[in-house]
């Protein structure tokens, strides 16, 4: 074969062998690293599992705030205006994060049905609810609406 | 009457725009040279407008006109002056005006310093760029018009500016992020020029080269400026969090930084022609694709506005248009894959081809788990977040092979080199490097392979940079004499390469070495965090201009020894909204130590204790030190005689019909 063909032929074999591997690599690893959203009444009716990084997200129920004495434990409960679901964090809450604002959580649902929170997220401006919250909230735009119930 | 004056100049700005999209290039098809100049004063004026236009809209930011909509929404009378001016690109509004401002800045500027282009090709450019500007003019005149008034009734106060862009680094992060994403749109003009005009070679090439490498160096700065304020203003001390719009920042530069290299090689050897303009329609593509991402809310993030679904549309019709035209351009134009030279596999080629696949291998990645989200939710595959380990699981290993190459490649020659030759080259730094690797773990309280690993690489680069400066000046009388033999591109790459060494080294230092402590503290309590000692002294008022603030003070020391008082704030702003965290920093070359209060722990009660988080980031200022060296090399490599030269020796025949080459 004429060297350069040759040289193109190589060129060509060993870009296809590599973008099939990193294509395969890639979508295993997305498959692996997928943090799935759920909204409480998804907890509620069972379809959650238990020990896998999710996320859940909705609005922070007024008066459920509940703080440790001792340590930086804070406990809350958020909902999407049907069931409720208690959130415990061990860290620094953001500023934004407000009882009957909306929250989204970073997590693993524990076996006693509460969720443990490795990162928890509140909105950045005063009118802005995260896409997921408003759409999760049954029959309410933003945590406003869903307050006043 | 003023903000009136300001949406004219829009308007008038849009006509001239028209009249650069069409009457330059026209004039290149029929041989016009009149037709062809016109270009020149048509997109200073375009410039000029969108300046009036600009300067309207401080003004009525300064003089807290709130019957601008717009500046009822993000201005305030009581806020200070400086962010009143800086205000201006605080919303979608604003920004939009800013991105045109800068479009219109990199046209004047082709038009100002590109007099030695031949006409034809000018002329080309230009009317591109035209054509990419009524795209911005129209997308703010009809979704995004910042002058919009709200008269009859308007309020009597601004509801203030954001408090999170209250900062010195808003001032500026944006314009140095718009100057990257929009520089990109001359790379891409040139492109599209050349393909239009079928002329891909090495002149071309060495036209392009300067003004991709000025757009990159800002891309680069704006990036670590957003990853620095983010560091400090969000009070988490994370300087990265792979979100969305990191990302969309991102992937312009990676394709940017694959782009220049690309370009270097078809300046220098004629190859990779067609593969350099794909990189310059996508590099700017990618940064259209960031825009639509950022102002379409789509997705959450710390930079989504509550935005109406039109801007988005518009974006993404804009795109599709821009893409799906340049795509198609190419597949007309592009001259045939035929390489008319031929390179061994220890050539130089060879090394920045595979600079290219790894940077466009990290960006499909990146690509991937941005958009996947996206995807998934438009096909009902459930609410998918990708999270950081996706991304970690790529970027970093692909960036050991590429930082690895780029040490092996710098010694590399063009067409050939003799193995002999380089592994002789290559011995000397690489010991070098495995020897800091194994030593610099020592001076932390724990020995760590990964570190190890990682601060071998950094110093790879470091040190396969420094031999190949010594190699380069061996022949000569003195190393001096040497060093002033080399060009200024030289020692810009070297730099930059350097960079990206100090940057690989602060993110790894970074990552392994530092500690983070979220704890409860009451006034008097102590606690260590990595050897410093970190006493509580209570939480007091303080006043700002436009904020009150709980001030804790915190006395730092190490042995006994003090090393710094640090006051962490909590601020409230006058105008309402929200607690605003302002976290206190000792910086240094080796470490930050790093405050942020959290919450008073009994609300009632604000002189109890409160949540604290307490850091010591270890070597962490190098991530933005690497990144202001790697800017500074591009600054120094567009110095470089050569791309000043006036006029090219070679005259290109008038009239735009020489299609195939």
């Amino acid at each position: 074969m004429h060297p350069v063909r040759k040289q193109r032929l190589i060129l060509v074999l060993v870009l296809v062998t590599l973008s099939s591997v990193a294509v395969g690599f890639v979508t295993y690893a997305m498959r692996e690293n997928m943090d799935y959203f759920y909204a409480p009444s998804a907890f509620a009716a069972g379809e959650v599992p238990f020990e896998k990084r999710i996320r859940a997200g909705g609005c922070v129920v007024p008066g459920s705030v509940q703080r440790a004495e001792d340590s930086l434990d804070v406990r809350f409960v958020i909902t999407d205006g049907e069931a409720e679901l208690a959130v415990v964090f061990d860290k620094i809450l953001p500023d934004l994060f407000a009882e009957g604002e909306a929250a989204v959580i970073s997590g693993r649902l524990m076996q006693d049905g509460t969720m443990r929170a490795d990162q928890v997220l509140a909105k950045h401006d005063e009118t802005y609810t995260p896409p997921e919250v408003a759409e999760s909230m049954v029959s309410h735009e933003s945590c406003a609406d869903g307050a006043k119930i | 009457m003023i903000p009136e004056l300001g949406h004219f100049a829009l308007v008038a700005g849009l006509l001239l725009a028209i009249a650069l999209s069409v009457l330059p290039i026209a004039g290149s098809y029929t041989a016009r040279p009149l037709w062809m100049e016109a270009g020149k004063p048509l997109a200073m004026g375009v410039f000029v407008f969108v300046l009036i236009s600009f300067a309207c809209l401080t003004i009525a930011f300064v003089q807290s006109d709130f019957t601008v909509n717009y500046v009822a929404k993000n201005s305030n009378s009581i806020l200070p002056v400086y962010y009143k001016v800086t205000a201006v690109w605080g919303g979608h509004e604003g920004s939009i005006l800013l991105w045109l401002l800068i479009q219109a800045g990199w046209a004047a500027a082709v038009a100002m310093f590109g007099r030695q282009l031949p006409p034809e090709l000018s002329a080309r450019v230009l009317s591109v760029m035209g054509m990419v500007l009524i795209g911005f003019f129209l997308f703010i005149l009809l979704t995004s018009n910042p002058f919009d008034r709200t008269l009859p009734f308007p309020p009597m106060e601004g509801s203030d500016l954001n408090p999170l862009l209250q900062d010195p680094g808003m001032i500026f992060h944006p314009p140095l992020l718009y100057m990257g994403y929009v520089g990109f749109s001359v790379a891409f003009a040139f492109a599209i020029a050349a393909l239009l005009g079928g002329q891909l070679d090495a002149v071309w090439a060495r036209w392009a080269r300067p003004w991709t490498v000025v757009a990159w160096a800002f891309l680069t700065l704006g990036i670590a400026l957003g990853s620095w304020w983010a560091y400090y203003e969000l009070g988490w001390g994370g300087w990265w969090f792979w979100d969305p719009v990191e990302n969309a920042s991102l992937m312009p530069w990676l394709v940017g930084t694959a782009l220049m290299h690309s370009l270097a090689v078809t300046e220098k050897r004629g190859l990779f022609k067609s593969w350099t303009i794909l990189l310059a329609i996508f590099a700017f593509s990618l940064s259209l694709l960031g825009t639509f991402l950022v102002r379409s809310g789509v997705i959450t993030s710390v930079h989504a506005f509550a935005t109406d679904p039109l801007r988005g549309s518009f974006i993404l019709g804009f795109l599709a248009l821009v893409v799906g035209f340049s795509l198609l351009l190419f597949a007309l134009r592009a001259p045939s894959v035929s390489a008319r030279s031929v390179f061994s596999f220890r050539s130089l080629e060879t090394f920045l081809l595979g600079n290219n696949i790894l940077l466009i291998l990290i960006m499909a990645v990146v690509l991937t788990g941005t958009l996947y989200p996206l995807v998934a939710d438009a096909l009902n595959l459930g609410k998918i977040s990708v999270g950081p380990p996706f991304f970690n699981l790529f970027f970093v290993p692909i960036m050991v092979v590429l930082c690895l190459l780029l040490g092996m490649g710098v010694h590399a020659n063009w067409k050939d080199s003799r193995w002999d030759k380089l592994l002789n080259i290559w011995r000397l730094p690489f010991l070098a490097a495995l020897v800091i690797a194994l030593v610099w773990p020592l001076a932390f309280d724990h020995y760590h392979w990964g570190a190890v690993l990682g601060i071998f690489i950094g110093a790879w680069v470091f040190c396969a940079s420094l031999a190949d400066i010594v190699t380069k000046t061996r022949n000569a009388k003195s190393f001096f004499a040497g060093l002033k033999r080399q060009r200024a591109s030289y020692y810009g790459m070297h730099l930059a390469h350097i960079g990206l060494a100090v940057a690989v080294l602060g993110v790894v230092l970074t990552t392994v070495y530092s500690v983070e402590d979220d704890l409860r503290m009451g006034a008097g309590d102590s606690h260590q965090v990595a050897g410093y000692d970190f006493k509580f002294d209570g939480v007091r008022l303080a006043q700002g201009p436009n904020y009150r603030a709980f001030e804790g003070v915190l006395h730092v020391s190490k042995n006994g020894e003090p090393v710094a008082e640090l006051l962490p704030q909590k601020r409230n702003y006058f105008s309402g909204g929200n607690t605003m965290t302002e976290a206190a920093i000792d910086t240094g070359l080796f470490r930050d130590i790093y405050v942020a209060l959290g919450e008073p722990l009994d609300r009632s009660n604000p002189s109890g204790d409160w949540a604290v988080r307490l850091q010591y980031k270890a070597f962490v200022v190098w991530i933005w030190l690497g990144a202001l060296l790697m800017a500074i090399g591009g600054g120094i490599a567009v110095a470089d005689k050569r791309y000043r030269k006036a006029k090219v020796a070679r005259q290109v025949p008038i009239a735009g019909n020489v299609a195939t080459a």
